[in-house]
C-alpha cells in the first residue's frame, strides 16, 4: 500500500512538557487508522502538527509526497487534508448548511453549486432537515454530525477526525460508526482519534498508540488491545504487575 | 416584493428635495453621508467582524488628497479616486501589520487607532499640507470641480454615494467573500481548517472598506470647503462611522443606513439645541444612552429586531 500521510520523527514541546516525542507513523490510501491513548498522550497535539495548526519543533509531515512543512492550515486542507475539531467549533449564529457551505465553496465559488453540495451532505448524514437552523441551536450529536459534514465539504482524500464520538449515546455512536464506514468505502483515508474502544476497534484496520506523547505501540486492533505495554499504559503497572488486595 | 419596497424607498427620497426646506435638506445628506461611511466600515467591522476606531484616517486621506491636488489644478472627480486608493494603502498596510501578527479584538482596535493618531499629528505638524490650520478650497462653484451652488446636489451625490455602498454590500453577501467573511467572524480557526485563506479575505474587506471610505473624504472636503486635522482624522469622526452600524446592527445589510437614519438626525438636532444652550458636545450625551439601552436591549442592534417585529407581525 502506498503511504497517503507519513510522518517522521514528530516532536513538539510546550514549556516543561514533551507533548509529542519523535513519533512516527504512516497512513495509506484508503486505510482507516486509529490513534489512541490515555488523556494527554499527545494526539490531539498530533492533531493540529500534521494539519499546520502547529509547526513541530523537529521532524516532518509528507502528505501525498509533499512535505508540509511551513503550510498554513488553509493550504493543507487545500491538498485534501481535512479535521475535524474535538472541541466543536461551528459558526454558530450561520445556518447548518451555511456551515457547510463555508467548506464547499473551496472546490466550489460558485455559491449556488456550493450549497447544492453542501445540501447533499447534509441529507447524506441526516442534518437535511436542519439546514436552515442556526448551527448553535443544535444537539450534541447534531453538531458532531455538522463537524463531520464540514470537513467532507473540503472534498478530502485523508479526514482527521478527533473524538467524533465521544458524549454520544449508544445508538448515536452506533449512527457515527456507519457514517464514518460508508465515508471509507467511497475512498478516503481516515485517521482516527477516538476514547471509544468499541469503534476503534471495529473501524480501524490499524491502531497507534501513544503514551506521554511516544508511540508505544503499533499493529492490527487485537494485537494491539493484547499488548501488555499498552495495558499498562490505561490501567497503570500496578494493576497489571499485581492484582489488587 | 422586496426589490419593490426598495425600488419605492429609493423612488421617494429621489422625490424629497421637491418639498423639504434647505435645513431639512442639509440634514438629509448628513444621514446618507454617514449612512455611506457606516456601510462602508460594516464591510470590515460587520460582516468580517474586524473592529476598525479609525477610520477617520481614510477620510482624512482621502479628502487632503483631493483637495491638495485641486490646488494644483486636478479635478476632485478624478481626485477622489487617487485619495480612495491612498487611503485603500494605507488600509492594506494596517491589515497587514494586524492580520499577519494575529492582532484580533482590543489589540486590532488600538492599531486602527493609533494609525489614524498618526494621520492626524502628521496633518497637523506639516505645513506643505496646511498644518493645524488645515486646508481650504477656493470656492468656484464649478460643477467641474465638484462644487455646486444647489445644495441639491449634493444631496443626489450623497444618495447616490449610500446606495453604492449599500449595493456593493448586497453584492458580497451574495458572493463567496461576503460569505467567507461572516465566517470569519464567528471562528478563524474554524475557517483554516475549511481552507478559507483568512489573512486574505480579511485584507479584500480591508481594503474595499478603506477604499470606500476614502472616497468619502473627497466629498466632506468638497462640501465644507475646509479640511482641520481634527476634524477629519480624528477619533470623534472614527466613533460616528462606527456607533451607526453598531447601533443599527453591524454585519447586517440595512443596520447600518436604519444607524444613520436614527442618529444623524438625534445628534444634529441636540447638537443644535444644546449647542445654543451653551451645552456643547451634550449630543455625546445622547449617544452614550443610545448605545447602553442598545448593547442591553438589543445587542445584535435595531435592524434584526425590527425585521423580527415584522415578519412576526406578517405571520
Amino acid at each position: 500500500m502506498t503511504a497517503l500521510l507519513t510522518v517522521d520523527g514528530l516532536s513538539r514541546r510546550f514549556g516543561g512538557v514533551q507533548a509529542v516525542k519523535d513519533l512516527s507513523f504512516s497512513v495509506g490510501e484508503g486505510e482507516v487508522v486509529g490513534l489512541i491513548g490515555p488523556n494527554g498522550a499527545g494526539k490531539t497535539t498530533a492533531f493540529a502538527l500534521i494539519s499546520g495548526f502547529l509547526a513541530p519543533d523537529a521532524g516532518a509531515v509528507r502528505f501525498r509526497g509533499r512535505d508540509l512543512r511551513g503550510l498554513k492550515p488553509h493550504q493543507v486542507n487545500a491538498l485534501g487534508l481535512a479535521r475535524t475539531f474535538q472541541i466543536m467549533r461551528p459558526f454558530s449564529r450561520l445556518s447548518v448548511v451555511r456551515n457547510v457551505m463555508i467548506a464547499t465553496l473551496g472546490r466550489h465559488p460558485a455559491p449556488a453549486e456550493a450549497e447544492r453540495r453542501a445540501r447533499a451532505i447534509l441529507d447524506e448524514l441526516g442534518l437535511g432537515a436542519r439546514a436552515q437552523t442556526p448551527a448553535g441551536s443544535l444537539t450534541l450529536a447534531e453538531r458532531k454530525r455538522l463537524e463531520l459534514a464540514r470537513a467532507l465539504g473540503t472534498e478530502p482524500v485523508l479526514l482527521l477526525l478527533d473524538e467524533v464520538m465521544s458524549g454520544l449515546n449508544a445508538a448515536e455512536t452506533e449512527r457515527m460508526v456507519e457514517l464514518v464506514r460508508a465515508i471509507n468505502r467511497r475512498g478516503v483515508a481516515i485517521l482516527l482519534i477516538e476514547h471509544v474502544m468499541r469503534a476503534v476497534m471495529s473501524l480501524a484496520q490499524r491502531i497507534v498508540v501513544l503514551n506521554y506523547g511516544e508511540r508505544i505501540a503499533e499493529g492490527r486492533p487485537e494485537a494491539v488491545a493484547a499488548d501488555r505495554r499498552v495495558i499498562e499504559a490505561y490501567l497503570g503497572d500496578e494493576e497489571v504487575t499485581s492484582a489488587p488486595a | 416584493m422586496k426589490a419593490l419596497a426598495a425600488a419605492g424607498a429609493v423612488a421617494v427620497l429621489l422625490a424629497l428635495p421637491l418639498v423639504l426646506s434647505g435645513y431639512a435638506i442639509t440634514i438629509f445628506i448628513l444621514i446618507f453621508f454617514y449612512a455611506y461611511l457606516a456601510q462602508a466600515w460594516n464591510i470590515l467591522g460587520g460582516y468580517a467582524g474586524q473592529l476598525s476606531a479609525g477610520h477617520a484616517a481614510f477620510v482624512g486621506i482621502g479628502g487632503y488628497t483631493s483637495a491638495l491636488l485641486f490646488e494644483r489644478g486636478v479635478t476632485p472627480w478624478f481626485g477622489m479616486f487617487v485619495g480612495a486608493a491612498l487611503a485603500a494603502g494605507l488600509g492594506a498596510v494596517i491589515g497587514y501589520l494586524g492580520f499577519r501578527f494575529g492582532l484580533r479584538g482590543f489589540y486590532f482596535v488600538l492599531l486602527t487607532v493609533a494609525f489614524a493618531e498618526i494621520c492626524r499629528i502628521l496633518a497637523s505638524n506639516v505645513e506643505a499640507v496646511g498644518g493645524a490650520i488645515g486646508l481650504y478650497i477656493t470656492f468656484t462653484g464649478d460643477p467641474r470641480h465638484f462644487q455646486f451652488r444647489d445644495p441639491r446636489a449634493y444631496y443626489y451625490i450623497a444618495l447616490a454615494l449610500m446606495l453604492l455602498a449599500t449595493g456593493v454590500a448586497a453584492l458580497l453577501e451574495r458572493r463567496r467573500l461576503g460569505i467567507y467573511l461572516t465566517a470569519i467572524r464567528e471562528d478563524e480557526t474554524a475557517c483554516e481548517a475549511l481552507g478559507v485563506d483568512t489573512f486574505k479575505y480579511k485584507m479584500l474587506a480591508m481594503v474595499v472598506s478603506s477604499f470606500l471610505t476614502g472616497l468619502a473624504g473627497t466629498f466632506y472636503a468638497f462640501q465644507n470647503f475646509s479640511l482641520q486635522p481634527g476634524a477629519v482624522f480624528g477619533i470623534p469622526l472614527s466613533v460616528e462611522i462606527l456607533i451607526r452600524p453598531i447601533i443599527g446592527g453591524a454585519g447586517t445589510l440595512l443596520g447600518p443606513v436604519l444607524g444613520s437614519f436614527i442618529l444623524t438626525p438625534l445628534a444634529e438636532v441636540s447638537r443644535q439645541y444644546f449647542g445654543q444652550g451653551g451645552l456643547h458636545g451634550a449630543h455625546l450625551v445622547v449617544y452614550g444612552v443610545l448605545l447602553v439601552a442598545v448593547v442591553l436591549f438589543l445587542p445584535q442592534g435595531a435592524y434584526p429586531f425590527l425585521r423580527r417585529l415584522f415578519q412576526r407581525g406578517a405571520a
